[in-house]
C-alpha cells in the first residue's frame, strides 16, 4: 500500500487552527490541552482509542459542542465568539460525515440530499435541485438509489449517501467521523477511495477520525495521535509508527496489522 | 460520543445547592421553562417550514381520525346508555339529550381526544425525536445549518396545537351521533328534537370554553412529546422511556389542566 502523495496541499495557510482546547464531561476531562493545525488541502487522519475525545473534537470544530477553554479557528473564525447566524454561514463550508451516516430515516434519498440544499442556497429552480442531487448521487457512485429509503440501504451505502449529503453544499471543510467503522474490508477500501476522489475533486481539507490504520494510510497525509487528552504524536503515517517508544502506539499498530 | 474514561487525578466530592434530586429537579424545570420559551422565540420568525407543518397536521389530524371517530362515537353510546337508568329513576329521560350534550361539550370530547392524541400522537414524537436524537440526526440537521428546533418542534407543537381543538369539534359530533343513534332507539326521539335539546341545552361558553382547552392539550401534548424525544439519551433504552414518559406526562398535565380549567369557567359563570 502507497503513502498519500501531498498534492494540492498548501502548508502556509492554516485552515483549522487549535490552541489549548480542553474539554471535560462531569468529572471525564476528555481533551486536555490540544493543539493542532490543519493545512488547507491536506487530509489529517486523528488516531486514537475508543473514548478519546476523537468524535468531541470535531464537534467542537462543527460548533455542535462548546470548548471548556482554548481557542478553535476555523477558516478564520472563532467557532465558540461567534453567533448562531455566524455559526450557520460557517457550518454552510464544514462538512460532517457522521459514524452512523445520520440519514433522515422518513425521508427519501432525494430528500435526504435536498434537505440542506433547499434551505441554504436561495433562488434555486427545481432543475437545479434535481442537478445538484443527482451530481452528488454521481460522485459517490449511487444513482440508482435516489428514490429509495435509507432503510433500504446497506451500511456502505448509507456511508456514501452521507457523504454526498455533504457534499452538495460543495463544503472547504469535510469531517469524518470513524467513515470505515462497521464496514466489510472491500467496502472500506471504497470509502477510502471516496475520501481521495473528494479531496482530489473539491480540494477540500479533511479531517478524518478513525482507528483504522489502513483507512489513515490511505486517506491521510498526516497522522495525529491522540494520547491522554493531546496529541502527543504527529507527522506521516511513517513518522507516527517508525519508532517502538511507545507500547499503546505499537499496540495501536500491531493490531491493525495482525504482528 | 466519546467521553469515557480519563479520570481527574483527585476526584473531588461533587457539590449540591439542597440535594442531588432537588437541584436535578430544579434543573430539569429549567430546562422545560427554557424549551417552551424557544418555542415562542421561533416560531414567528422565518423561515417557516410550511411543508412540514401542513405534514404533521395530515400525521397528527387526518391519521388519528379513525380512532377518534371510533372512540368518539362508542363514547356517545355507553355514556347514553348509562346514564339512562339514573334519570329514569327521575322520570327525567326526556332530559337525556340535553345532559349528553352538556358532558361531551364540556368534558368528554376535548378529554377523549386529548387522551387518544397523548397515546397516539405523543407516543410517536417522544419516539421520533429520541431515535433521532440517539442516531445523530439532529446533529445531521444542526451542521447543515439548519435549525433542528424550528423544523422538527415547532411543525410538531403547532400541528397539535390547531389540529386537537380541531379533533374536538369533530369528537363532539360523532360523540353526539352516537348518543343520538341510542336515545332514538330507545325513545324513538326524531332527529330534529334531538338537536334542538342539544343546542338548547349548550350555551357558547361551553364550545369556546372545550375549544381553548383543547388549544392549551394540543400545546402540551405536543411540547411533552417534543421535549422528551429531543432530550433522550442512553440510546434505544432512552427512546423508549422517552415515548413512555410522553404519554405518562402528558396524560398528567391534561388530567390537571381539565381540573384548571374547571374552576376558571365556573368562576366564569359565576360572575
Amino acid at each position: 500500500m502507497e503513502e498519500k502523495a501531498n498534492t494540492h496541499i498548501n502548508k502556509q495557510e492554516a485552515v483549522i487552527s487549535i490552541r489549548g482546547l480542553t474539554k471535560s464531561f462531569g468529572d471525564l476531562h476528555v481533551l486536555r490541552g490540544v493543539d493542532l493545525d490543519v493545512f488547507r488541502g491536506e487530509n489529517l487522519v486523528v488516531l486514537g482509542r475508543s473514548g478519546t475525545g476523537k468524535s468531541v473534537l470535531i464537534k467542537i470544530i462543527a460548533g455542535l459542542l462548546m470548548p471548556d477553554a482554548g481557542t478553535v479557528t476555523v477558516l478564520g473564525q472563532d467557532v465558540a465568539r461567534l453567533s448562531t447566524k455566524e455559526l450557520d454561514q460557517l457550518r454552510l463550508k464544514v462538512g460532517f460525515s457522521f459514524q452512523n451516516s445520520a440519514l433522515y430515516d422518513s425521508m427519501t434519498i432525494r430528500e435526504n440530499l435536498e434537505f440542506p440544499l433547499v434551505r441554504n442556497v436561495r433562488n434555486l429552480s427545481r432543475q437545479d435541485i434535481n442537478h445538484a442531487v443527482e451530481e452528488a448521487l454521481e460522485d459517490v457512485g449511487l444513482s440508482q438509489t435516489i428514490n429509495q429509503m435509507p432503510s433500504e440501504l446497506s451500511g456502505g451505502q448509507r456511508k456514501r449517501i452521507g457523504i454526498a449529503r455533504t457534499l452538495i453544499l460543495k463544503p472547504e471543510i469535510m469531517l469524518y467521523d470513524e467513515p470505515t467503522a462497521g464496514l466489510d474490508p472491500i467496502t472500506s477500501v471504497d470509502i477510502n477511495n471516496l475520501i481521495n476522489e473528494v479531496q482530489e475533486k473539491h480540494h477540500s481539507t479533511s479531517i478524518v477520525i478513525t482507528h483504522d490504520l489502513t483507512c489513515a494510510k490511505m486517506v491521510g497525509n498526516r497522522v495525529a495521535m491522540l494520547l491522554d487528552g493531546r496529541f502527543e504524536r504527529q507527522g506521516t503515517f511513517e513518522e507516527v509508527f517508525e519508532s517502538n517508544d511507545d507500547e499503546r502506539v505499537q499496540a495501536f499498530y500491531n493490531y491493525n496489522f495482525v504482528t | 460520543m466519546d467521553t469515557n474514561h480519563i479520570k481527574t487525578d483527585e476526584a473531588e466530592p461533587r457539590k449540591y445547592v439542597l440535594s442531588r434530586r432537588l437541584d436535578n429537579l430544579f434543573m430539569e424545570m429549567n430546562e422545560v421553562f427554557q424549551f417552551i420559551v424557544r418555542f415562542f422565540r421561533e416560531v414567528f420568525v422565518p423561515p417557516y417550514e410550511f411543508k412540514e407543518i401542513v405534514k404533521q397536521c395530515y400525521e397528527v389530524g387526518v391519521q388519528s381520525l379513525p380512532l377518534i371517530s371510533l372512540t368518539g362515537f362508542i363514547t356517545g353510546i355507553v355514556f347514553t346508555n348509562q346514564s339512562r337508568p339514573s334519570l329514569a329513576e327521575f322520570g327525567a329521560v326526556s332530559w337525556l339529550p340535553a345532559l349528553i350534550a352538556i358532558a361531551i361539550v364540556r368534558a368528554l370530547a376535548p378529554l377523549v381526544t386529548a387522551l387518544i392524541a397523548a397515546g397516539r400522537v405523543g407516543s410517536n414524537m417522544g419516539a421520533e425525536l429520541g431515535s433521532m436524537k440517539v442516531t445523530e440526526q439532529i446533529d445531521a440537521m444542526e451542521v447543515s445549518a439548519t435549525n433542528p428546533y424550528k423544523f422538527l418542534v415547532v411543525s410538531r407543537v403547532l400541528a397539535t396545537t390547531f389540529m386537537i381543538p380541531t379533533l374536538t369539534l369533530y369528537t363532539m359530533f360523532v360523540a353526539l351521533m352516537g348518543a343520538y343513534i341510542n336515545v332514538n332507539q330507545n325513545e324513538q326521539t326524531s332527529f330534529a328534537s334531538y338537536v334542538e335539546q342539544v343546542f338548547g341545552a349548550i350555551t357558547f361558553l361551553d364550545v369556546f370554553a372545550s375549544i381553548i382547552k383543547a388549544f392549551v392539550f394540543g400545546f402540551t401534548i405536543g411540547m411533552v412529546g417534543c421535549y422528551k424525544g429531543y432530550n433522550s439519551s442512553k440510546g434505544t433504552e432512552g427512546v423508549g422511556k422517552a415515548a413512555n414518559a410522553s404519554v405518562v406526562t402528558s396524560m398528567f398535565l391534561v388530567f390537571i389542566e381539565e381540573l384548571l380549567s374547571l374552576q376558571i369557567v365556573n368562576a366564569i359563570r359565576s360572575m
